[in-house]
């Protein structure tokens, strides 16, 4: 039987559609650590870039993407880790960034905090710590509806 | 000399996995919770880092050794880190000043590097670099706030600064390893950095109210592997019994 290879779109169609293991409102498009997805002869070459380097996400994704993939029927698949150029917030999705904020994460900021609470919208906000319950968040809290929530630090 | 390149990135490593270690000593006893998730981070993201720069090492030694390999099976007289990260945690405070002289150093040393001739290093200080920022940003905040800050925070601060002063010349002096990686392009001299160092510490403590000590005396011979402190051999004791005991177990 001959098998027909996916179109790259296709792949990243399916991509799409498998959820970031620690926040599932998003996917791992949304995150932009998809890098590239490409064929090398018959293999499927996806590049995948870490978000953070001690991310214990990091061997889930690999392991959520193969999965995906060879639910697709994809046998022979190769995923690459490319480290530079680093992760950057800037790759979030905008529709990554609408979900985030619906889901109650603040979605992260240049100016490096939280544009307003994700719950009420008010800009009276306040930093409770730098660092929150994933290596990609920080704590702060609403100073008028008193709501603490997570926001996805900008790096 | 065994292979400069080999001994640089097992500096590296060691750096990082032996702060790392210590900074996750912590979890579950820090003093407020937030301060507990915040180190907690930090530790991971060093470990994360030393898995980067130690399979790096094992695939430049080429002797199929991988990070977990370096990591656990070597010997205290085999590890290259700063005398400085392997001083014990003490007080909250303690912890918090060698991280931010830690910090300083790191931030200036991978800002380097993301220049050098081997693109293998530059990617992996690229990384690091920033998550390095974050964590100096974080210990010059907390050096400042409990510098300047109650009488017994600021008397505490300046005891971790008199006490960890001595261990901060060992991160400039150079050596045989830096010269030839400085001449290849791969690693920036470390001696270049000191006056970048002592400019923006001394912002940080002159603002923190902390007086810098007058002695500029330092320990050396952690990271030429000459020689380490009793605590170290303490420490790795705790980490590698495990794989020392059940070596190659998996679960
Ligand atoms: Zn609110």
């Amino acid at each position: 039987m001959v098998v027909e290879k996916p179109l790259t779109e296709t792949v990243w169609a399916w991509l799409d559609a498998v959820p970031d293991p620690e926040i599932p409102v998003i996917s791992l498009v949304d995150l932009g650590i998809i890098r590239d997805v490409s064929w090398q002869d018959d293999t499927l070459e996806v590049t995948v870039t870490p978000t953070y380097s001690g991310c214990p996400a990091t061997r889930i994704i690999n392991l959520d993407i193969e999965t995906a993939l060879r639910d697709q029927g994809i046998e022979k698949l190769r995923l690459k880790t490319q480290l530079s150029p680093a992760w950057t917030t800037d790759w979030l999705t905008a529709r990554g960034r609408e979900r985030l904020e619906s889901y109650g994460i603040a979605p992260p900021q240049p100016a490096g905090g939280p544009a307003h609470c994700p719950q009420c919208k008010s800009g009276n906000v306040e930093r409770i710590s730098q660092y929150g319950s994933t290596p990609c968040k920080a704590q702060w809290r609403c100073c008028d509806c008193l709501e603490p929530f997570d926001y996805f630090k900008c790096i | 000399m065994s292979d400069p390149l080999f001994e640089f990135l097992c500096r590296m490593g060691d750096n990082t996995l032996v702060l790392g270690h210590r900074v996750s000593e912590w979890c579950g006893t820090a003093p407020v919770l937030e301060e507990d998730i915040a180190l907690a981070n930090t530790a991971l993201d060093l470990i994360g880092q030393t898995t980067l720069w130690l399979n790096l090492a094992g695939e430049v030694e080429g002797r199929g050794r991988d990070a977990d390999a370096l990591a656990f099976r070597r010997d205290v007289w085999d590890f290259r880190n700063l005398f400085l990260v392997e001083q014990p945690n003490g007080d909250f405070g303690q912890t918090m000043m060698r991280q931010f002289l830690f910090d300083s150093w790191h931030r200036l040393y991978l800002t380097g590097l993301t220049e050098s001739s081997d693109a293998r290093i530059s990617a992996i200080a690229e990384k690091s670099l920033k998550e390095v920022s974050y964590h100096l940003d974080r210990a010059t905040d907390t050096v400042i706030g409990l510098g300047d800050g109650t009488e017994e925070s600021h008397a505490r601060m300046q005891a971790a600064l008199d006490r960890l002063w001595p261990f901060v010349g060992e991160m400039f002096a150079g050596d045989a390893v830096d010269a030839a990686l400085a001449r290849q392009g791969t690693a920036p001299d470390p001696a270049k950095l000191r006056s970048g160092f002592d400019e923006q510490v001394g912002k940080v403590l002159a603002e923190a109210t902390l007086v810098r000590p007058d002695s500029d005396f330092a320990h050396k011979g952690g990271k030429t592997g000459t020689r380490h402190s009793e605590h170290l051999g303490h420490m790795l004791a705790q980490m590698q019994w495990l794989q020392r005991a059940y070596p190659d177990a998996t679960w």
